[in-house]
């Protein structure tokens, strides 16, 4: 049973532990599909999120040097930075760019892997994930891994030495929600790393589910990005995020089909 | 000579090293990373690494992404 995920009735909750930090914050957040910076920063902000994913790109060769940069409105010095292989497509690239990604933050190695196989579907290439993994872990980054929601893959990623492993709940940018439910119990009964669903999430609700199920946290961007109003979303889901965690940890009741009144019976008037 | 960056030739004097590079592209001081055929090189050594023709060099920044 992972130790972050087992109920601590009448405690404060322990916060979130990967590769040896601790975060207050549940939620992490991707830094893309943003209106443009300024969007992204008070986002970002009203989500009380920690961690924040950005991809590793080419600069444009001839643009403007003095425009304003991503790390400028959300700055290494306050948030930990996830640098991410969105858009790779096989182990060595996805190496290639966390090693690049490695270098633009000064040797920081906590790094989010996803190595895609369909550009349609963006779900992961699982044979490639797991070569990238290695490789990864071997020169020593600590890899938080996007992975399908299968219970095998996720156990050997953490037999790889992966610092957390992150299943897709549906498709990334989809917000259809947590599909499969079952397969994310099984996963988090079994992990001894952090759990995060990471692609998928639609809505607050969603986020919640996640939580109660015993997630230890939920990365998404779409989400917020996508939504009419992104900093009232991203408020939404720092709520439902600590809500899902506070209900995990409160210990619902059962679902039982048969009902149970609240209210005594004796002394009713007749 | 001529180099590949980013993916589209570069014209370069020869000799060059990768400091002068990245000076020339304004980049100097930016949250750039840069590798030469597919090798990270670190900005501490830039000024030694010196370009050869057809090096594939990757000037990389952080963007918004998921």
């Amino acid at each position: 049973m992972n130790l972050n995920s087992t109920p601590e009735t009448g405690q404060q909750d322990t916060g979130l532990t990967i590769a040896g930090k601790t975060y207050s914050s549940r939620l992490l957040v991707g830094s893309g599909k943003y209106r443009d910076l300024e969007q992204t920063r008070a986002a970002t902000e009203a989500s009380g999120a920690e961690i924040i994913t950005v991809a590793i790109r080419r600069v444009n060769i001839g643009q403007d040097p003095n425009a304003p940069n991503l790390l400028d409105v959300v700055p290494p010095s306050r948030y930990t930075i996830l640098p991410n292989t969105a858009g790779c497509y096989t182990a060595a690239d996805a190496v290639y760019t966390l090693q690049l990604g490695r270098e633009l933050l000064n040797g920081h190695k906590l790094a989010k892997l996803e190595v895609l196989g369909d550009e349609r579907t963006l779900f992961p290439n699982m044979p490639e994930t797991l070569k990238a993994a290695e490789a990864l872990v071997k020169d020593g980054f600590d890899v938080m891994v996007y992975c399908s929601d299968d219970p095998i893959q996720a156990r050997i990623l953490e037999e790889i030495g992966c610092v957390a492993v992150m299943p897709l709940a549906s498709l990334i940018g989809s917000g259809m929600g947590i599909l499969n439910p079952w397969n994310l119990s099984l996963i988090i009964e079994q992990a001894k790393v952090p759990v995060l669903v990471d692609a998928g999430v639609g809505t607050a609700s969603d986020a919640a589910i996640a939580m109660e199920l015993g997630c230890d946290g939920v990365l998404m961007n779409t989400a917020i990005a996508g939504a009419q109003d992104p900093i009232r979303m991203a408020r939404a889901m720092r709520l439902a995020i600590e809500a899902g965690r506070e209900a995990f940890l409160a210990g619902r009741i059962p679902k039982r089909f048969a009902a149970s009144p609240s209210s005594p019976m004796a002394g009713r008037v007749k | 000579m001529e180099i590949v960056l980013n993916g589209a030739p570069h014209p370069l004097a020869d000799g060059e090293n990768l400091q002068q590079l990245i000076v020339a592209l304004e980049l100097a001081g930016k949250a750039v990373a840069v590798a030469v055929n597919r090798q990270v090189v670190p900005a501490s050594l830039w000024p030694q690494r010196v370009l050869q023709p057809q090096d594939k060099v990757d000037v990389v920044r952080a963007i918004g992404g998921g």
